[in-house]
């Protein structure tokens, strides 16, 4: 009953996209902002209502499917446009539609100042992308899936450069569209190798097959895993792929949190996640993927130390902890990936939101060292914002601990004691930068000009309804996800979200399963230790960032004395932006000229197609002194040829 | 020596004459005069051949109407003096001189002079009088030929009406 | 020298011809042109009728009177276009007309 409705959830925004991109100058702003957000609100309805039927049906039989049309049938070759909700997409549904919803609210006071035209404008725009987003996570095949992963990356890059008369903006969303082509050419390779090696790109086909197709670590799984990783690692923006995430924080700030943190960017883990029986395969790429997720985590979040605009700290935050995701799903623990994606999609948008907040109070300042003191103005952006700083800095109990902890414990477990040690260090510095931004933005006293300090208000309620909402699922978001290691102390709370996940992931880990359905299991009492280890970290993080931006504000600038050269290389984000430039644009630039002015200059318009017109043209001058238009040039060389005749057939 | 061949000689060498005058004269008119003497000589030498109706026609035709038409285009472009330009250059001469003697020549060489065809024609053994009678010309003409015939009326008509045009004074 | 056989009227009508074409390939004058190729045709029709009476054909008789026909319409529209040319280009001069060099 609830898989013929299923076309409802994405047909919504579709509609909404409708009516915003045609009409949206008609019924005006007020329209707009009763069907942008109620269009996307009514598709978390029908994802709630489909989800409580899921969840109402026996673990197995947690599928629901729906063809809406063949969209290719060519030979052996099937492509449909067909949606699957089994309880993985029915989560990241959830996710996509609710936290989408809260941004959308949160974005009719955001853009309250633009004209109605640019406010049409941004939620066709923000709603196309919830389609592509739903597209992309409902999708039963991996070319819809690629449909809407590319739907997605064009609602970026139209968002990013929503503000396109500042031509950094333009160019910011460029930047991230072209870059995100590289892993997309990498994702569809991978696509090509499947098809070729399965016949289909149907999931129902290809994965359950996987382990009798494919020879465990042989050359075939390799591949098509590190292809689809390749793509993966465009859009969830880790090494080396990951440098458009920043500059895309030239979008409106509601676009950062929903885009940028809470969903886009995520979207590799999930397409890892669900092709999670190819990658049991191909242990080589799993080591690889957690390798670099491991590696941006580390990377992303020292760069983010030395930040001073409060967006860009969120952005390399953001990578860090999509690092952190790619860890989780690279040791093989996809629930706990799965699990953290959806405590950040939490944390993360409220961050964005709660950034947006102070921007929009401070009307568009970003620079933290202008900011300071603003606990009193706006007290609710405050406490919302502690909640996710908190969250994400791994405290318990909120949300960011339990997953965080989740996967850095699975890490431990499956034998990789150093990606464990940087995923450690990661937490630290998590707490460090993130309460860096905190004390920055609300402690102290104000930086700012005396204007600003003038015209500070809190936001309107529709912005802080949002952010408290969010703010208590930053809270509570954990809690669906309790280890056994906990819920056994707590007397047997079971761990929700790996159970409802399980048969997904069931042929992965055994031994997931098992922890879920909370089976008495011996705790080893590593995981105590560990679980004491983090907390510990993200307190001395905390602790950290208080003294050094609160109790004795020189330091840092003491310090950024003392150690100069890193100091440098950190602020200018290692010079990869330079890195990329000097080995990847600018040859490809010189090439391209070399391409303009040698090779179709010179070689196709001058020596092709110059040459061409060039010899015919000494050829019709030849052929032309004949036909020289004289009349007794003609008739002596015609009373030639009738002599020349004459003779041929008297003598000849 | 017959009458005929004392015809064909003095007709064919005031023939020969006549025209080497035309190629050669400086004044168009008198050119178109000795062009006209050439003409009565070959309807001479086409009667030393039987052919009568074709004499008449050959002069009534050409001596008549097409060199008065030519005597009338260079009186009325006023040609009737020498033309500066028409003058021919050494080699252009030689090269035309080279040319001519290379046709006679071949034809000489391949024995033209002493050619003799059998007379193995539809009409052989007619009396050359009867053969080039106006009655036996006719009839061939208005049965055997008769569809070339009107075709040839067909072109005269559209040279008549190209003539006009071509000569229209353009307004 | 006495007897004049086919091969005289032959020979007259090569002469004819070679004279015709020298004139035509020496002189620049349009209307001279035209009247050497008349001497041409004329060559050509005296081996017409000389071949028809010798084998006993009428064909070449009858062809003798097209070749007239084609003579006149021929002078008509030629001189017709001596005198449109010499209204455009205000010569008779054959070398004059060059529009059509490529």
């Amino acid at each position: 009953m609830a898989a013929n409705w299923i076309w409802l959830v994405p047909a919504l925004p579709l509609a909404g996209v409708l009516v915003n991109g045609l009409l949206g100058r008609r019924i005006g702003k007020g329209g707009v902002s009763v069907i942008g957000p109620g269009m996307v609100g009514a598709a978390f309805a029908v994802s709630l209502w489909l989800f409580l039927d899921l969840a109402a049906r026996a673990p197995e039989a947690r599928t629901l499917s729906q063809n809406v049309y063949t969209w290719i049938s060519a030979g052996d070759f099937r492509a449909s446009v067909a949606f699957l909700v089994d309880p993985l997409s029915a989560t990241l549904m959830l996710v996509v539609t609710g936290v989408g919803f809260l941004i959308h609210v949160y974005s009719v006071g955001y853009m309250h100042d633009e004209d109605r035209r640019g406010f049409a404008r941004y939620f066709t725009y923000l709603n196309l992308f919830t389609f592509a987003m739903l597209v992309l996570v409902m999708a039963d095949n991996f070319l819809l899936l690629f449909v809407g992963w590319e739907g997605v990356g064009l609602c970026s890059y139209l968002l990013i450069g929503f503000w396109f008369k500042d031509r950094a903006n333009a160019t910011a969303g460029k930047k991230a569209f072209i870059v995100n082509r590289i892993g997309d050419f990498g994702f569809l390779l991978g696509i090509f190798l499947m098809f070729g090696a399965f016949g289909s790109v149907a999931f129902a086909d290809v994965l359950p097959s996987a382990a009798t197709v494919l020879d465990a670590g042989g050359p075939l799984a390799f591949w098509i895993c590190l292809f689809l990783f390749v793509g993966a690692v465009g859009k969830s923006a880790q090494i080396p792929l990951y440098v458009w995430l920043p500059d895309a924080m030239a979008g409106p700030t509601p676009v950062s949190a929903l885009i940028h943190a809470a969903t886009m960017v995520t979207a590799g883990v999930y397409m890892v996640a669900r092709s999670h029986a190819l990658y049991d395969m191909a242990p080589a790429v799993l080591a690889i993927v957690a390798g670099i997720g491991a590696a941006t985590a580390l990377y992303a979040a020292t760069i983010g130390l030395v930040q001073t605009d409060i967006k860009k700290v969120l952005a390399y935050s953001t990578i860090s902890q999509l690092g952190y995701m790619f860890l989780g799903v690279g040791v093989a623990a996809y629930a706990a990936g799965i699990f953290h994606l959806v405590t950040h999609a939490f944390f993360k948008a409220l961050l964005f939101l709660g950034a947006g907040s102070v921007i929009h109070a401070l009307h568009g300042e970003q620079d933290m060292r202008r900011m300071g003191g603003l606990k009193r103005a706006l007290p609710v952006t405050y406490w919302t914002m502690l909640a996710a700083t908190l969250a994400i800095a791994g405290i318990p109990p909120l949300a960011g601990f339990f997953s965080k902890d989740e996967i850095l414990w699975r890490t431990w477990d499956a034998g990789h004691p150093v990606l464990w040690a940087i995923g450690l260090a990661t937490a630290g510095l998590t707490a460090l930068y993130m309460f860096r931004l905190f004390f920055l933005t609300f402690h102290g006293s104000f930086r700012g000009t005396g204007e600003q300090r003038q015209h500070l208000h809190e936001s309107p309620p529709s912005m802080t309804i949002p952010l408290t909402v969010l703010g208590a699922l930053s809270v509570v978001g954990g809690w669906i996800g309790i280890p056994p290691a906990i819920g056994q102390t707590l007397g047997g709370v079971p761990n929700a979200i790996e159970s409802w996940l399980a048969p997904v992931f069931a042929d992965a880990h055994a031994e997931g399963a098992a922890h879920a359905a909370g089976e008495a299991h011996a705790i080893p009492p590593m995981e105590y230790a560990l679980m004491a280890a983090s907390i510990a970290v993200a307190l001395l993080g905390i602790l950290a960032a208080r003294y050094l931006w609160l109790t004795r504000p020189e330091l840092p600038v003491r310090i950024g004395l003392q150690f100069r050269v890193a100091a440098t290389v950190l602020s200018n984000k290692y010079y990869v932006d330079e890195l990329y430039d000097a080995i990847v644009v600018r040859p490809y630039n010189a090439l391209s000229h070399f391409a303009w002015r040698v090779i179709d200059e010179g070689l196709i318009d001058g020596l092709v197609v110059g040459g061409t017109g060039a010899v015919v043209r000494w050829q019709s001058r030849v052929s032309s002194a004949w036909q020289s238009g004289a009349i007794p040039t003609y008739v002596t060389v015609f009373f030639g040829g009738v002599v020349a005749i004459l003779v041929y057939y008297l003598f000849g | 020596m017959t009458g005929v061949a004392i015809a064909f000689w003095v007709l064919a060498a005031v023939a020969v004459l006549c025209s080497l005058l035309v190629i050669t004269s400086r004044n168009p008119v008198a050119s178109v005069l000795y062009l006209v003497v050439t003409f009565f000589c070959l309807a001479g030498l086409f009667v030393t051949l039987h052919s009568h109706f074709l004499a008449a026609i050959q002069v009534i035709v050409y001596a008549g109407a097409i060199m008065v038409l030519f005597l009338f285009v260079v009186m009325l472009l006023n040609l009737g003096t020498p033309q500066w330009f028409d003058v021919a250059t050494t080699p252009l001469k030689a090269v035309a001189l080279v040319l001519g003697i290379g046709f006679v020549g071949a034809l000489a060489a391949a024995g033209v002079g002493d050619f003799e065809p059998s007379a193995t024609g539809p009409a052989a053994g007619v009396h050359p009088d009867v053969l080039g009678s106006t009655e036996a010309i006719a009839t061939a003409l208005y049965s055997a030929y008769y569809l070339p015939f009107l075709v040839t009326a067909l072109l005269l008509l559209v040279a008549m009406v190209g003539a006009v045009v071509l000569a229209r004074r353009e307004r | 020298m006495s007897e004049v056989g086919v091969g005289h009227y032959l020979t007259l009508s090569a002469i004819l011809f070679t004279i015709g074409a020298i004139g035509v390939l020496t002189r620049k004058n349009a209307i001279i042109v035209f009247m050497a190729i008349e001497i041409m045709l004329n060559a050509a029709n005296l081996a017409f009728v000389t071949f028809a009476m010798s084998i006993g054909d009428l064909g070449g008789l009858v062809m003798v009177l097209f070749v007239i026909a084609v003579a006149a319409a021929e002078a008509a529209v030629g001189l017709a276009i001596i005198v449109a040319m010499y209204r455009h280009r205000e010569t008779v001069n054959v070398e004059a007309f060059t529009a059509m060099r490529g």
